[in-house]
């Protein structure tokens, strides 16, 4: 791999210059790869790699707490995000098989995103209107009481509208 | 150190407080069985089967983790103990590939003798397998994640001893996998091919790549002119693949068995190693005397210099441009040997013995190519890859007479020997640069102050009314101390010796796997391996390199002087900066 300089922004570069003034700076590890996904949406080779020279931690313990997290998104966000609630009141309406429906649809599993780079698959927790459970939001639209059966319609309404 | 007093297994016993309990029933003469420990890494408790029990606790606790306290009170062997470790290995076991009979560690396998000595006799379940190509991409280390048990001693090793942090565990859970960063292979890694990883594998998750069928097909090839080198510290060690005592000098019988198995003409990697004596040591002297920067760094040793490259390619100036002995020997043979024999070069193939499994990476440099651009070196041999062809062949090594090497490019003078331990490569310049420098016969051959098997040792050297500031780090953690000293000029030293593994050569990533219950990186091992050079060394009449007839035939008819043209051409070689750089 090339080395890239300086592809993280000033904001990020400032934040590791100041984790380095502090005693452990390696142990800034993940507040900074939270900042990169926060910027970027994911986290790719490349900047791990910088976050690695900058911070001075080897590579291979960034990729290393990188893979391990289910939080940090290692692809970029699908140009439709897809997110099934896995709140409890979700969960006992049958939302993990919503989950598989999607997953069996989509061809990619739990954090990946489809080649196409149109639809990405995640979960989250509550979002706080669990009269309508189960719930799947795709990008800002809530979707209420949703059905296995539901699950190709909705793809499909995403395709057709993307022609 | 504070006593406190336990009880292990119905026996009292004082200990100090700080002891484990796993060190404490070593006094007792109990080796409690386990798999992920090892002496020379930091705990990683990640196997549990050294677990105990201990009265007052909920539950078992692995013995390699836990502190002594007073009046503790242990069982290591009770039959809820002796169950619980079973169960807790059937269940490594059972994701664990049932290919023993085929596995290159077979009966070498710490997993298999451990299922043997814990009285696993039939497997009940089958648990899920894991999944993983073997990743073959690297010329030296070949990783079989199938049949890791993610005990982590390689990732201890890579960090902790080489502090080249290569690997890593990715992904979590089942996924769990030892790779590299972004789990991307070996050859595009920061990885050094020291193969101590393969070292401290307990099973075959790491393999050095294998090159023993081109040999014996080069073997077999009626067209192909086969000849070998041996490096120094083969002879010391290839005795403890065939249940010798580490440290027993195998030379002679290694040469007969060489030719046992085919190979046209038997060579000395010593000729090499006087070779680059010569070489380097008329570098030094003419840093010294021009007062180009210093120190200079050694060169022999393939995974430093791959680290140079990774890790510090700013002090890559500083490196001695002498290729290694094999490649210089490599060089001559595919030349001069080439022209006093009348044969081809394409038709030698030129096999090196090596303790090393970065020598493999070296062989393949474009730059060690000759001008036709032939591989120098055809094919690289671990000692555990002699010894296994030995054994297939069916020769009885420990019985066969003794041979000679032939000459020209088999005769050496004892400060070769030497280079296989640390601090030998830094004394056998010394025994020639000292005589350059002041142009009178050296009194005191043994510069005794750079030789052990710590893995960091710095000397002043009075040479001619002038004091040489020298430095030995074997062992790339070891190293980092010294570069850092060097980089940030901190230190100023004349002259450092940098061997990639714990030891030197003799401690290498190709060597036999430990026999009588040792632990690889044992220094007692590296210690009688060593001291098996050091005799080798002082039985000899000619102990200096530049005093070699052979060495000394060769610039007068074929090289001219030392550092001039042909031989810069022939002998010398530069470095290059690689990605991903090191952390």
């Amino acid at each position: 791999m090339e080395t890239k300089t300086q592809s993280l922004n000033q904001a990020i570069l400032d934040f590791i210059d100041l984790c380095k003034t502090k005693p452990h700076a390696d142990s800034y590890l993940i507040a900074v790869l939270h900042k990169v996904q926060q910027t970027y949406g994911y986290l790719s080779e490349e900047h791990m790699y910088e976050v690695a020279q900058r911070l001075q931690v080897p590579t291979s313990v960034v990729s290393g707490v990188a893979t391990f997290y289910h939080f940090f998104r290692l692809q970029p966000r699908g140009k439709y995000a897809i997110s099934v609630c896995l709140g409890t009141a979700c969960f006992v309406k049958g939302a993990d098989k919503i989950l598989d429906a999607f997953r069996t649809e989509l061809g990619i599993e739990l954090g990946e995103t489809s080649s196409d780079g149109l639809f990405s698959l995640e979960v989250s927790r509550c979002l706080g209107v669990c009269a309508l459970a189960p719930v799947v939001t795709i990008n800002d639209t809530v979707y209420s009481n949703v059905t296995v059966k539901q699950v190709p319609q909705l793809i499909d309404q995403v395709r057709h509208a993307e022609g | 150190m504070e006593k406190v007093h336990i009880v292990i297994n119905d026996t009292p016993l004082e200990v100090d407080s700080q002891s484990t309990i796993m060190a404490a029933a070593e006094q007792l003469g109990i080796k409690i069985p386990r798999l992920c420990y090892h002496p020379q890494l930091s705990i990683e408790g990640a196997c549990r089967i050294c677990i105990v029990e201990v009265d007052g606790s909920k539950n078992y606790l692995p013995s390699c983790a836990t502190q002594v306290r007073e009046g503790m009170v242990v069982a290591t062997n009770s039959p809820e103990i002796r169950q619980a470790r079973r169960d807790l290995l059937e269940l490594i076991l059972d994701n664990h590939p049932r290919e023993c009979q085929t596995c290159e560690r077979d009966a070498n396998c710490e997993l298999q003798n451990l299922a043997y000595s814990l009285g696993v006799r039939e497997r009940l379940f089958e648990g899920r397998r894991k999944q993983h190509p073997i990743e073959s991409s690297s010329a030296s280390v070949i990783r079989n994640a199938e049949k890791c048990i993610l005990c982590r001693r390689c990732v201890r090793v890579c960090a902790e001893v080489q502090a080249v942090h290569n690997l890593s565990q990715l992904f979590r859970g089942f996924d769990t996998v030892v790779a590299p960063a972004f789990s991307a292979p070996m050859a595009e890694s920061v990885c050094i091919n020291c193969g101590q990883c393969i070292n401290v594998c307990p099973v075959a998750a790491f393999l050095e790549k294998n090159s023993t069928e081109a040999v014996w097909q080069a073997l077999a090839d009626p067209r192909k002119h086969v000849v070998v080198q041996i490096a120094p510290s083969i002879r010391a060690a290839i005795g403890e693949g065939f249940d010798l005592e580490p440290g027993a000098d195998m030379t002679g019988p290694t040469i007969t068995a060489l030719r046992r198995l085919g190979f046209d003409s038997v060579f000395d990697t010593n000729f090499g190693a006087d070779l680059t004596v010569v070489e380097e040591a008329t570098e030094l002297v003419k840093r010294l005397q021009s007062g180009d920067r210093l120190p200079l760094l050694t060169s022999c040793s393939s995974g430093w210099i791959k680290f140079l490259e990774h890790f510090y390619p700013d002090l890559m100036p500083l490196a001695s441009s002498c290729k290694s002995p094999m490649s210089m020997l490599s060089t001559l043979l595919k030349t001069y040997y080439s022209r006093i024999m009348g044969i081809p070069a394409q038709d030698i193939f030129v096999v090196g013995v090596m303790p090393c499994t970065a020598k493999k990476y070296e062989a393949e440099r474009p730059e060690l190519f000759t001008e036709a651009g032939l591989p120098s070196t055809d094919a690289v041999l671990t000692t555990r890859e002699l010894v296994w062809m030995i054994k297939a062949y069916g020769i009885d090594i420990v019985h066969l007479p003794s041979g000679t090497f032939d000459t020209p490019l088999g005769f050496s003078s004892g400060a070769a020997d030497i280079f296989g331990a640390t601090g030998g490569v830094l004394e056998a310049a010394l025994r020639t640069a000292a005589e350059k420098l002041t142009g009178e016969p050296l009194t005191e051959l043994n510069f005794t102050s750079v030789r052990s098997v710590e893995g960091l040792r710095e000397a002043s050297i009075e040479i001619g009314g002038q004091t040489l500031q020298v430095a030995v780090a074997n062992g790339l953690g070891n190293a980092r101390v010294i570069l850092d000293k060097v980089r940030s000029r901190e230190k100023s030293y004349h002259l450092v010796e940098i061997m990639a593994c714990p030891g030197g050569c003799i401690g290498g990533g190709g060597q036999p796997y430990p026999t009588g219950g040792r632990y690889v990186l044992d220094r007692e091992v590296n210690r009688l391996r060593a001291a098996a050079l050091y005799r080798i060394d002082e039985a000899k009449t000619i102990r200096k390199s530049h005093e070699n007839p052979y060495i000394q035939k060769l610039y007068a008819e074929f090289l001219g002087e030392p550092g001039a043209e042909l031989a810069h051409t022939l002998l010398h070689t530069h470095y290059i900066q690689r990605e991903p750089r090191g952390i």
